[in-house]
Parts: structure tokens; C-alpha cells; sequence
């Protein structure tokens, strides 16, 4: 019976979730950080929140001698220890019948074949109907091989109704070239609408808030504009370093890590047209537009700045530079602080930069977009009363604390005339959230669902590396070490010299 | 921060509630609803416990209205608390004379432009829409299996249906309801039958009841089991039953004809669990409106007089007799 013509089901009846169809998940990687504290953690939240289909399936691969139990073991304590819901000891029992471990190294043709009896198992005993999805925690390096494994043992082919879907983790490539060739790899098996790219920093929820705020509301987009806005800042900033992640970290660093994924990704969503419906589709498309007139600006020594964090003292704690951090080369000039102006060429935004930063070991984690306006053309107060009004600004808070800021002057009480800065604030936070679900939860489950991604396709993320490409090469090419900025702060000295030179200056978030 | 005011009005409660979220320091203003939860002495503490277990999903401002005794001199006690939470609640005492009109204490207590949702944790009225606190919200909550006679409490509640009229009973469905749609989404033959098994006067079986007929256009037979809650969903069809078995309030047995059975986890939900699902959407429940209307339709037929008696048959719960046998039905009590 098709979802159409379920006399159970009615597009009104609005409390009725919807729970995927028969399905298993195959992980990759489960030995792997990712796997442990995020993706396994996110199956078993699903689980508890009854939104997994009855019968649905866990299947591991990992290089290690394990039966089933043994997986069952790592995914009981990564649940355990990691789940955002309470551990239930019935939603465990529902889980764990359906956990099966193929032991395996990329490379073993037997191990693949074992994968495939499994899967096949499993859609006889439990009735999974030949729907799995193959989410890939594993190094990009070996992307190839596995999708070509996949694609050789017929894992890849779906029969009938049934489907297969593939789920790849940044990063996408680390440049255009290889985001091409990576593309052709998984293009070449799984058909677009079966590939799901995970911006996990840039959850649903995220996406939904900001259109809804924008598209939803008569009272922001008729100065959404060059006409009342002076410029925009988008700062990621983390106060980790990069915490043993050397091998991951070390030559990629922070535009490739940060700003050709998730902040081109918000600055598409603040710049873009309204789509014409809310479909992935559409929306993708005006994405792409925006991003197709997005460039670095012209003077790239002017207009962007980079650092490397060097000891110092964050939030209470001494920590230690980049160059102290094991296994980072001395000689290392990867940046962890980036900061580029963009200019988007279209009539709503000429003249207004976009100014997009990010950074590790700054002063405090927050991601932000911060619109700031023009100042009112006319003040018919003295020049001391709006000596301490600064700009008008929207920020949307994407995290910790998502929510809204509006920032505008009043007067400060009991003085004659004095306009000050005040903040209104509203928090999603609290509002609405249904507990804040994790990006990764709703990914899962909009794979499961077939749903189409909201996460970039291919386009997007190569659009995203033409943008940055010419940014990155004049930094290779640069004599110039990255700037070295203490620990716990707001980044190198040459960021502010960046804003300067355009007579503004970085919001403190 | 809590502060007591006795013998006072809503003005001055107005005012306590200014000062105090003044003095924690936060004077934004994030709440999106005013909940007013209609209780007594007995229950309010449950009640409003439940109340502010939901204001991290919704901040609200949370108005407790305690009907003391009718009798004496009218007056009203009030406390304020603020503080933990991202909401603010008021206890709301009311004596004598005024425990007829605690909408006028409660009226200059709502938040400006944002919705009103009146919760009845007991006792509710009959006709919720035309009760004077009823009157001003959006949204009136009620919960059968709480009154004092739950079958009763339904009937009455789905006679005098009203927009934005919803019952807790039919919120604690909704796990059951999702997994038999995803089981027919896996089915493609025609549902020709059914029953449900439930603890006696269960509000929630009847409105299970209610709702698959009015879906799938059978009958569905209603068995007692000794519970606890819901215990038995049957679905007939012509390949065999579709069924949602769950004999120990935590954990059920999803049966499809053909397939291996699967257990799924479904726990019975507390109630600020509840809660937080009902104040998800405001605007009228569609579903439940359809429902109830076919349980006061099918009631009314029900009354009028026919041929034979209840005892008589042991299907006399459903009016017309079944379309098919239900194989393994094998726990059936007497209705
Ligand atoms: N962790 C994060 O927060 C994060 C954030 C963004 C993106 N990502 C991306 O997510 C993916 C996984 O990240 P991660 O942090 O979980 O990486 P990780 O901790 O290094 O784990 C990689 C996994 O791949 C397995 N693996 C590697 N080579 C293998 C081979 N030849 N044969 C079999 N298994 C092999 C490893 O198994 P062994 O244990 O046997 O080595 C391990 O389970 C990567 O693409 C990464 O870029 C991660």
C-alpha cells in the first residue's frame, strides 16, 4: 500500500510523525570517533523517539575479529554514554536484534560479499525489503575503494521499488579538481538524489529558522538590501584547538575545514532570492545562483587575513599553540584562523561586503550571522546624545544559543538625552524546540525517508570551491607565515586591519 | 524566587510579576503561550509540576486557578514564582464568590497577542468551549481518563466538540497511531475488520475505536483486558492480521502477515511528555474532530432502542457482525 492511499494516513493529521519504512543503516568506520559519539548515539535517539521503522537494522564493518555481540557491546556503551534521550532498556531490546557485524578491510572482496548475504538476510528476517543506506564514517581517502566495492558486489543496484543511498562526510574534495573527482566516484554509482552530504553544523533546523524568518515575515525582507544594510559578518568561531586531530587538521586548515562548507553555505541562505516554493529543488537553485556571484574581493592581501593560534591563555586554562600540538610540523603554515570579504554581484547586494571568519582558540564558541545596517541618514539629536549609538544590527544565532538578537538604540534613563546600544533578544532555544533533535538525527532519518537533502549536492559544493580556490592558491604562494594570534582571543591583528581598511569593525560575539 | 500575596487582586499580581522577573535579572520577554491549568489543592502540585516541565519546549507563562470553598467572603491568595526555567507561573487561590468568576483574574493575567491554552488535569466541564475559562482560549485540553467517569467524560466531551478542543487521551495515542499507519504503508490488502483489546473504560481504546472506523470505514470490536492501558490492536485483512500487541505498558510486538514479528519499544508517556506534544500546534486537531464526531454519531445510534439485547450476543459491541474471523484472538474477555 502506498503512502497515498493508507486510509491511516491524512496530510491533517499533523501529530502523526513519520516513521521511515522498512530500512537498515550499514556504518563504515564504527571504530571511529564519529561513529561513537555521534551516529550511533543519533540511531538510538531515533529509536526512543519511535521514529526508526519496526525491524530496522544496524550493520557494522570494521577491520576487526568481532561477532555480533561484540558490536552490539561498542553500540549499547556508545548509546549509553553519548544519547541526548534517557537510556530504555526496551528500546535497547528493540535495537540490538537488529545489529549484525561484518568484520573486513576495504580492500577483502570476501568481506563485501559477507556484507551482501547479510543484507539479503535481513530483508528475510527482518523484513527490511532491500532499503539500506551506506553511510560512510571513514577517511575521504578511502571514498574510491569503497564506493567501487560497493558498486562491484551489486550493493549499490536497488531492485524494484527497493532503494540504496549513499551518505558521505565532509570534506568534499580540497579543492575544485578533487571535489570533481571525488564527484565522478560517487556520481558514476549512486544517482544524485541518492547521495546525501552531511553539513552537520548547518542542521535542518538551522536552514528552516533562518528561511522562516526571512521568507515568513513582512518586516525584514524590504531592507533586506543595499539600501539599508552596510555589510555582513559571519563568524564560526571554536575555542578547541585542534584536540589530536593533527593528521585530519594539518594542510587542510580553517577555509577548507570551515568556510567552503558551512559558512558559504549560511552566507547562501542570508544572500539568496526567495525560492519559489520550499522544495530542495528550488531552494537549491537559488543557492546556486547567489554563489555563482559570489567572488573574493579583487585585493586579496587587503581582504582577507589569516593566523595560526599560538599559547596562551583560554577561559581559565594555559593551552598550548599549534605548533605545540603533537604531530604538527614546525614548518607548518596551515591557517586556523581565516577571514575573507566577499563581494556578491547582484543588484540587491552591490557594495555590501560579506565578511566571513573562523577560527580555533578564540575567544568563545559561537556561530553567528550578523546583519548590520546603515545608519539612519539623518540624527536631529546633538553629536554628544548618539556618541555611544553604534549601527543597527540583526543577528541570527545559529549556536550555542540559537535564537535572534536585534540590536537598536534607546535612551538611557534619567539623562538628558544620552542613546545607547540595547539588545532585544529571542531564543529558539527555548521556543518551540522540540528538544533540539541533533543535525545528525534529522539526517539520518531524512535518508531513511528518502527526503531530499537539504545538505549541498555537487554543484553547491564545487560553485563553494571556485569561490575559494583563488583565496587558498594566493595563500600558498604567499613568503608570509599565517599571523600568529594568542589563544583565547579574537584572532590575528590583520582580521581588524581587514575591516579597517573598509572603516568598519568586527562585531564581538 | 517565589512571592506571596494574599488577599490581593490580579493588578497587584501583575505588578509582583514585573518585579520579580526585574530582580532575576531577565527582562526579555521569550514566551510564546499563557497555560492555564485548572485544578484543586489536591492536584495542583503535579499539575503545575507538569506544566513547568513543558517550559523548556514552551515557555510559558503558566497560571494556576485553585477553586477553594465556594463559601464566605470572596477573596484570592497568589504566589509569583519566577527563576528556574524559562518560563513563570502564578498560583492562583480563589475563595467564596470569586471561585465563580476566575476569569476576571485571569483575564488581565494572559500575555498580550499570544495564544491561551486551558488544561483541566481532573475534573473537566462537560462543554469545555462554553466553560467561562474555556471561553478565552485557543486551545482547551481535557482528560478523560482523569474525571470522575471516564466514559462519560468522552461522551460528553464529544458532544459538545468545539475548534481547539483536544483530549490527553487521544494525545497518549499517538505512538500506536504512527506504527499502524507505518504497518498499512507495508500492507497492500484491504483492512475488512478488527478489534482492540484495552483495560475496561479506557477513554483511549474508545477513541482507537472511534478513529479506525472512521478511517477505514469497519467495525471494529472493543475486548476488555486487564490492561495496563492499551494492550491489543488488531487489523484484519485477507493475507492475516496486521497487529500492535503490547500486554506490558512498555515494550509491543509489530506483527505484519508474512513477516517475522518485530519488537518495538512503546512506552507509556508521562504527562509532561504529553503536554509537550499538545502545545506543538494550536490550531484545530482535524483528526480528532473527525473522531469524536463519529463516536457521538456512532453513541446516538447506539441509544436508540434495538431488537436485541447487549448481553444476548458477545459481539454486541459492534452493530454489524464481523467481516472476518480473527484467528488468534485468543485472550478475548467478555465486553
Ligand atoms: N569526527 C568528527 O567530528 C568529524 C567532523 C567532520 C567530518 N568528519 C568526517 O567523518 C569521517 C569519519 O571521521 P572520524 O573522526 O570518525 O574518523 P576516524 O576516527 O579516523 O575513523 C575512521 C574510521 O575508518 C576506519 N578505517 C580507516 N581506514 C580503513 C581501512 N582501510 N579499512 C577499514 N576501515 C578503515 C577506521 O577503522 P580502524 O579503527 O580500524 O582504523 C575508523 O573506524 C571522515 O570522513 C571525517 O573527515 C568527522
Amino acid at each position: 500500500m502506498s503512502l497515498h492511499d493508507n486510509p491511516l494516513r491524512d496530510p491533517q493529521d499533523r501529530r502523526l510523525p513519520r516513521i521511515a519504512g522498512p530500512s537498515s543503516l550499514v556504518l563504515f568506520g564504527v571504530t571511529g570517533d564519529l561513529a561513537r559519539k555521534k551516529l550511533i548515539p543519533a540511531v538510538y535517539d531515533l529509536a526512543n523517539r519511535g521514529l526508526l521503522p519496526p525491524g530496522f537494522s544496524l550493520v557494522g564493518f570494521a577491520r576487526r575479529d568481532w561477532e555480533d555481540q561484540d558490536f552490539a557491546q561498542i553500540v549499547h556503551d556508545a548509546a549509553k554514554q553519548h544519547a541526548r534521550t534517557p537510556f530504555r532498556e526496551e528500546v535497547w531490546d528493540q535495537l540490538s536484534e537488529g545489529m549484525r557485524f561484518v568484520p573486513g578491510s576495504f580492500d577483502d572482496d570476501d568481506a563485501f560479499e559477507r556484507l551482501a548475504e547479510t543484507i539479503k538476510t535481513l530483508d528475510a528476517e527482518r523484513g527490511t525489503r532491500g532499503n539500506h543506506a551506506f553511510y560512510l564514517s571513514i577517511p575521504p581517502s578511502a571514498f574510491p575503494v569503497v564506493v567501487g566495492q560497493l558498486k562491484e558486489h551489486g550493493l549499490a543496484q536497488a531492485e524494484g521499488d527497493s532503494w540504496r543511498r549513499v551518505i558521505i562526510e565532509k570534506p568534499f574534495g580540497h579543492d575544485l579538481k578533487s571535489a570533481q573527482e571525488l564527484n565522478a566516484v560517487v556520481s558514476e554509482v549512486f544517482d544524485r538524489e541518492s547521495v546525501f552530504r552531511i553539513d552537520h553544523y548547518l542542521g535542518k533546523e538551522t536552514v528552516q529558522n533562518i528561511l522562516a524568518f526571512r521568507f515568513a515575515n513582512g518586516m525584514f525582507e524590504p531592507v533586506w538590501n543595499s539600501h539599508h544594510i552596510d555589510h555582513v559578518q559571519i563568524t564560526m568561531a571554536e575555542d578547541i584547538g585542534i584536540g589530536g586531530r593533527a593528521g585530519y587538521y594539518d594542510g587542510i586548515g580553517a577555509a577548507r575545514d570551515v568556510i567552503q562548507n558551512h559558512l558559504l553555505q549560511l552566507m547562501a541562505l542570508v544572500a539568496m532570492e526567495e525560492p519559489v516554493s520550499f522544495n530542495a529543488y528550488s531552494l537549491r537553485i537559488e543557492k546556486q545562483k547567489v554563489l555563482a556571484k559570489t567572488r573574493p574581493a579583487e585585493d586579496l592581501d587587503a581582504h582577507t587575513a589569516r593566523g595560526q593560534y599560538a599559547e596562551g591563555w583560554a577561559g581559565g586554562e594555559k593551552v598550548i599553540g599549534y605548533h605545540q600540538e603533537s604531530d604538527i610540523p614546525a614548518t607548518s603554515a596551515t591557517e586556523t584562523f581565516a577571514a575573507v570579504r566577499l563581494d556578491v554581484q547582484t543588484r540587491r547586494w552591490a557594495g555590501v561586503p560579506f565578511y566571513l571568519r573562523t577560527g580555533k582558540r578564540l575567544g568563545r564558541r559561537v556561530t553567528e550571522v550578523a546583519v548590520v545596517f546603515k545608519r539612519a541618514p539623518h540624527l536631529p539629536f546633538s553629536k554628544t546624545a548618539t556618541e555611544e549609538l553604534g549601527e543597527n544590527a540583526l543577528v541570527m544565532r545559529i549556536q550555542p544559543d540559537e535564537g535572534v538578537t536585534l540590536r537598536f538604540g534607546a535612551k538611557v534613563p534619567g539623562t538628558a538625552m544620552e542613546i545607547r546600544d540595547v539588545n532585544m533578544d529571542f531564543a529558539y532555544g527555548g521556543a518551540f524546540v522540540e528538544s533540539s533533535p541533533e543535525a545528525y538525527e534529522r539526517l539520518i532519518l531524512d535518508v531513511l525517508l528518502g527526503e531530499p537533502p537539504l545538505f549541498p549536492q555537487h554543484e553547491e559544493v564545487e560553485l563553494a570551491w571556485e569561490i575559494l580556490d583563488p583565496v587558498i592558491e594566493h595563500w600558498a604562494a604567499s613568503t608570509h607565515p599565517p599571523d600568529a594570534y594568542p589563544s583565547g582571543t579574537w584572532g590575528p591583528k590583520s582580521a581588524d586591519d581587514m575591516l579597517a581598511r573598509d572603516g568598519r569593525a568586527w562585531r564581538r560575539p | 524566587m517565589k512571592t506571596d500575596l494574599t488577599d490581593t487582586n490580579a493588578s497587584e499580581v501583575a505588578a509582583a510579576l514585573v518585579r520579580a522577573r526585574r530582580a532575576v535579572g531577565s527582562p526579555a520577554m521569550g514566551m510564546v503561550l499563557t497555560l492555564v491549568v485548572v485544578t484543586d489543592d489536591a492536584h495542583s502540585y503535579d499539575a503545575m509540576r507538569a506544566a513547568a516541565a513543558i517550559s523548556s519546549e514552551h515557555p510559558a507563562r503558566v497560571l494556576g486557578v485553585i477553586r477553594r470553598s465556594g463559601r464566605g467572603s470572596a477573596g484570592l491568595d497568589a504566589q509569583v514564582r519566577i527563576g528556574n526555567g524559562s518560563g513563570e507561573a502564578v498560583l492562583l487561590r480563589l475563595r467564596g464568590e470569586l471561585t465563580h468568576h476566575a476569569e476576571s483574574v485571569v483575564l488581565p493575567l494572559l500575555l498580550p497577542d499570544s495564544p491561551v491554552v486551558v488544561w483541566w488535569p481532573g475534573q473537566a466541564p462537560d462543554d469545555p468551549a462554553a466553560d467561562p475559562l474555556g471561553a478565552i482560549a485557543q486551545r482547551r485540553l481535557t482528560d478523560a481518563a482523569a474525571g470522575r467517569s471516564k466514559s462519560r467524560a468522552l461522551l460528553a466531551a464529544a458532544r459538545s466538540y468545539t475548534a481547539g478542543d483536544t483530549d490527553l487521551a487521544w494525545t497518549r495515542l499517538t505512538p500506536w497511531r504512527a506504527l499502524l499507519a507505518a504497518a498499512l504503508d507495508q500492507t497492500d490488502a484491504p483492512v475488512t475488520g478488527g478489534s482492540i483489546s484495552a483495560e475496561r473504560g479506557n477513554p483511549s481504546a474508545t477513541l482507537m475505536r472511534a478513529w479506525l472506523e472512521d478511517r477505514l470505514g469497519v467495525d471494529i470490536a472493543l475486548k476488555t483486558s486487564t490492561g495496563p492501558g492499551l494492550t491489543d490492536v488488531r487489523l484484519t485483512t485477507p493475507r492475516g492480521d496486521v497487529a500492535l500487541v503490547r500486554p506490558d505498558g512498555t515494550s509491543a510486538t509489530f506483527i505484519l502477515p508474512g513477516e517475522a514479528d518485530r519488537p518495538v519499544a512503546l512506552h507509556r508517556r508521562s504527562l509532561p511528555e504529553l503536554l509537550a506534544e499538545d502545545l506543538r500546534r494550536l490550531d484545530e486537531d482535524d483528526i480528532y474532530a473527525a473522531t469524536v464526531r463519529h463516536l457521538a454519531a456512532a453513541e446516538s445510534a447506539k441509544a436508540r432502542p434495538r431488537p436485541a439485547t447487549k448481553k444476548a450476543t458477545p459481539k454486541a459491541a459492534s452493530p454489524k457482525p464481523q467481516a472476518a474471523k480473527e484467528p488468534s484472538t485468543s485472550k478475548e474477555t467478555s465486553a
